[in-house]
């Protein structure tokens, strides 16, 4: 496999991908050095305090730091919907301000610490002759405490740096850019010429960062003025450099969302391409959980993006019958334009429904066609889903339905999940019909004779905020019914794994639907 | 001749940690003159270096006023307080971080001083704790020996001119020859300059040898003040004929030996 079209496509993103990355971790570290050292200082003779802060930011480290990012969002929105509601001003619970909360208190814990050790590691001896030759207590603590305090405070702060820099990778599901979009795309796209690249962008910014401290550690310790200058500029420099690109660029007018797979990547670039050729500017914000970017629309910090009607159905409306296509469709229109003011521009003219698929020899030879076949062995059968399969409502509908009950259920990637039914370590997966790997795989898809599932259309949703933007819409038009599940197989395959980038499958999908609507 | 008026006074001075805790102190009463050399002898934990930090307000008291110059202290701001008087740490203290010049030359800096005046001080003072000035100025505390750190502990307490210098165990950890130099150059400095110094002890010998004036103390409480002589011969507290039995016993004992 040739990777040179795949760090091409790689370079021509790090601007802003590492742009994102620097502003949120350079204002977290900056945000968590102004809240620690004061606190530290403050608790150097409040031995009470010292535990308080000490336990907190312990308790903190003990969150992974994915969910810490991922907690911070609800937060925020509900503060978000009051000061709103309050004030009449609200703002974006989405990106930039929840992940410098998060990866600030992330922060938070070594630089405490060891700003604590330090100061608690200094000879009373000294403390005292401090006072006793006349120094106020801040003069002590200038000239004095903390310039021995001081090598050990800046191994905690390179810690908190590199830590933060590192965590920074997990903004993306909160659609914070960063490098970590790299990875995430890359692990959904099996493109591991980005997952590579997004791990050695973090790991070297982290790297350089670590050293240019080390520098003005150095410096203060050696007295040399020189050095310091040297690191802390360079540092500024770097920040200055990183966000350039991201300054200097024209805010982009539209955001289109992505959930964090290879149909919602390829189609968001499909949107975008189209919006650009329309003359308007776009950028987009990937990997957002189904719950996420359905509030992030709601509230306007995304303007577009491709839903699918069963999860809308199941998951927005708390429905859980099963109505004719076309009756839900227009009851959906209708129940998003009335309670959120969201509108439903159309689908797209294929259906992404989850399915439960098998090998077709296994599913063959165990006699097993539909969902009702498959309880009767679930018992002695494994099934592999996606991170939110096991826990959405659809799941438990089926279970209930068919009274399955599976002998092992193991969560994983999308990706890994075909591989695993292919090589036999999963019975059955729960799949997309859209994915091109079902075939690919000889996968059989298990039929519904129940209707339980219900189906998924694509549909883009607009958001209220772009409901009577004519420009946006118009250029949305020409994608309704457009594409067809054969087509869309077709471009999920190209763009997972199979070679091609997310944007040259998003190109061939654009071509297919021109060649279509020429056919017409 | 009229007496020195008091440069120091404790005015029935207690000192307890928590409302209920035996005190530290007991009702302390005690003046030191205008350029008197007065040494605080006891045992350990009977209170002495509580009595020296009372003086600077590294402590303060819980009942009863000490004065210096006839001003309570309780009145003065305590860092300015603090750089009118000399202070020799225990444990010398110097600031590990700052060379030798730096240390001593801290006082003045605070009070604001300039680059040249500080200079020379420095100087002068390195000459007068006999340091090299050339070998000894940009040195670390690390890189001095334990003799030559007392005497930069030494110039750092009278490097901005206090009339008043308090010295807790100063000479404590050297060897006997640095320790019986250090005393003397350092009693020599109290009679130029002109000095009030109230030091602590635990050697009664040291005490003997350098001071005018002697008080023991013990339990937090005075026992016997006056000169060595007077304690020397009309002690009647019992602790007290005993610390001054040890240097009599060393005398007499080397007084036989050199007659032999």
């Amino acid at each position: 496999m040739n990777a040179a079209p795949q760090i091409a496509e790689a370079l021509a993103r790090l601007p802003a991908y590492l742009g994102g990355h620097v502003a949120v971790s350079v204002t977290a570290l900056l945000l968590g050095l102004a809240v620690s050292l004061p606190l530290a200082f403050a608790s150097m003779r409040r031995p009470a305090l010292r535990s308080v802060l000490l336990g907190a930011a312990s308790v903190v480290q003990t969150i992974p730091s994915l969910a810490l990012l991922a907690l911070f969002y609800p937060l925020l929105l509900g503060i978000a919907a009051l000061t709103e509601r309050s004030f009449g001003a609200g703002f974006s619970a989405l990106g930039f301000l929840p992940s410098v909360l998060a990866l600030t208190l992330y922060s938070m814990l070594p630089v405490l610490r060891n700003t604590i050790a330090g100061l608690n590691g200094i000879d009373p001896a000294v403390s005292e002759a401090a006072l006793g030759v006349g120094m106020t207590r801040r003069q002590s603590l200038v000239m004095v405490e903390l310039p021995l305090a001081l090598p050990i405070i800046m191994a905690g702060i390179r810690t908190a740096a590199i830590w933060v820099i590192g965590a920074a990778t997990l903004s993306t599901p909160i659609g914070q850019t960063s490098l970590g979009n790299y990875i995430f795309t890359g692990l959904q796209t099996q493109n591991w010429v980005f997952v590579l690249f997004g791990c050695a962008a973090a790991a070297m910014f982290a790297l350089l960062v670590d050293q240019l401290l080390a520098l003005m550690e150095n410096g203060l310790a050696r007295r040399k003025r020189a050095w310091v200058a040297g690191g802390g500029l360079g540092i500024a420099l770097l920040t200055l450099a990183a966000l350039a690109p991201g300054l200097s660029q024209p805010r982009a007018a539209y955001v289109i969302g992505t959930k964090p797979f290879t149909e919602q990547y390829v189609l968001a670039a499909l949107i975008g391409q189209r919006l650009g050729d329309g003359g308007l500017s776009t950028t987009t914000r990937e990997g957002l959980g189904s719950a996420v970017i359905f509030d992030a629309l709601r509230a306007g910090e995304i303007d577009v993006y491709v839903d699918y009607t069963g999860t809308i159905w199941t998951n927005q409306m708390r429905r859980n019958d099963t109505k004719p296509r076309a009756e839900m469709l227009a009851g959906m229109k209708e129940w998003l334009n009335r309670e959120h003011g969201i509108v439903l521009a159309g689908g797209l003219g294929f259906e992404n429904a989850y399915a439960l698929a098998m090998r077709s020899g296994r599913a063959e030879r165990l006699g097993i066609r539909t969902l009702a076949d498959l309880a009767r062995h679930a018992a002695t059968l494994s099934i592999a889903g996606d991170y939110e399969f096991f826990g959405r409502p659809e799941w438990q509908l089926i279970r209930q339905a068919y009274g399955l009950a599976f002998r092992e259920q193991r969560t994983m990637q999308p990706e890994f999940m075909y591989a695993a039914v292919a090589g036999g370590e999963a019975d059955v997966i729960a799949g997309y019909t859209s994915d091109g790997r079902i075939a690919q795989h000889r996968l059989v898809v298990l039929d519904d004779p129940k209707h339980v599932i219900p189906p998924y259309d694509a549909v883009l949703l607009v958001s209220p905020k772009r409901a009577g933007d004519q420009a946006l819409l118009a250029a949305l038009a020409p994608l309704a019914d457009a594409i067809s599940i054969t087509a869309m197989r077709e471009a999920n395959l190209r763009a997972s794994g199979g070679g091609a980038s997310v944007t040259e499958a998003a190109r061939w999908l654009s071509n297919e639907i021109q060649k279509k609507s020429v056919a017409r | 001749m009229s007496p020195a008026p008091a440069a120091i006074s404790f005015d029935d001075v207690s000192k307890r940690y928590g409302e209920n805790a035996a005190p530290v102190l007991d009702r302390v009463s005690l003046d030191v003159r205008e350029r008197e050399f007065l040494a605080v002898v006891g045992p350990s934990g009977s209170g002495k270096t509580t009595l020296l930090r009372l003086i600077n307000r590294l402590i303060e008291p819980s009942t009863g006023l000490v004065r210096v110059n006839g001003e309570d202290v309780q009145g003065a701001d305590a860092a300015s307080l603090r750089r009118r008087i000399g202070y020799v740490f225990q444990g010398v203290g110097l600031f590990p971080h700052m060379t030798v010049a730096e240390n001593i030359a801290i006082t003045p800096r605070l009070l604001g001083w300039d680059q040249a005046r500080m200079a020379a001080r420095v100087d002068e003072l390195l000459a007068l704790v006999r340091l090299d000035r050339e070998k000894h100025r940009l040195r670390f505390p690390a890189q001095l020996s334990g003799g030559e750190g007392q005497r930069v502990g030494l110039a750092r307490a009278l490097a901005a001119k206090p009339a008043i210098m308090l010295m807790d165990e100063p000479f404590g950890a050297l060897d006997p020859l640095t320790r019986g130099a250090l005393g003397e150059d350092y009693r020599a400095l109290h009679g130029e300059l002109g000095l009030t110094t109230v030091m602590i002890t635990h050697d009664m010998l040291e005490a003997l040898l350098l001071a005018d004036r002697i008080a023991v103390i013990r339990d937090g409480r005075i026992v016997a003040q006056g000169t060595p002589q007077q304690l020397m011969n009309g002690a009647q507290d019992g602790y007290v004929r005993e610390l001054m039995a040890a240097p009599r016993r060393q005398a007499e004992r080397l007084r036989a030996l050199d007659t032999k």
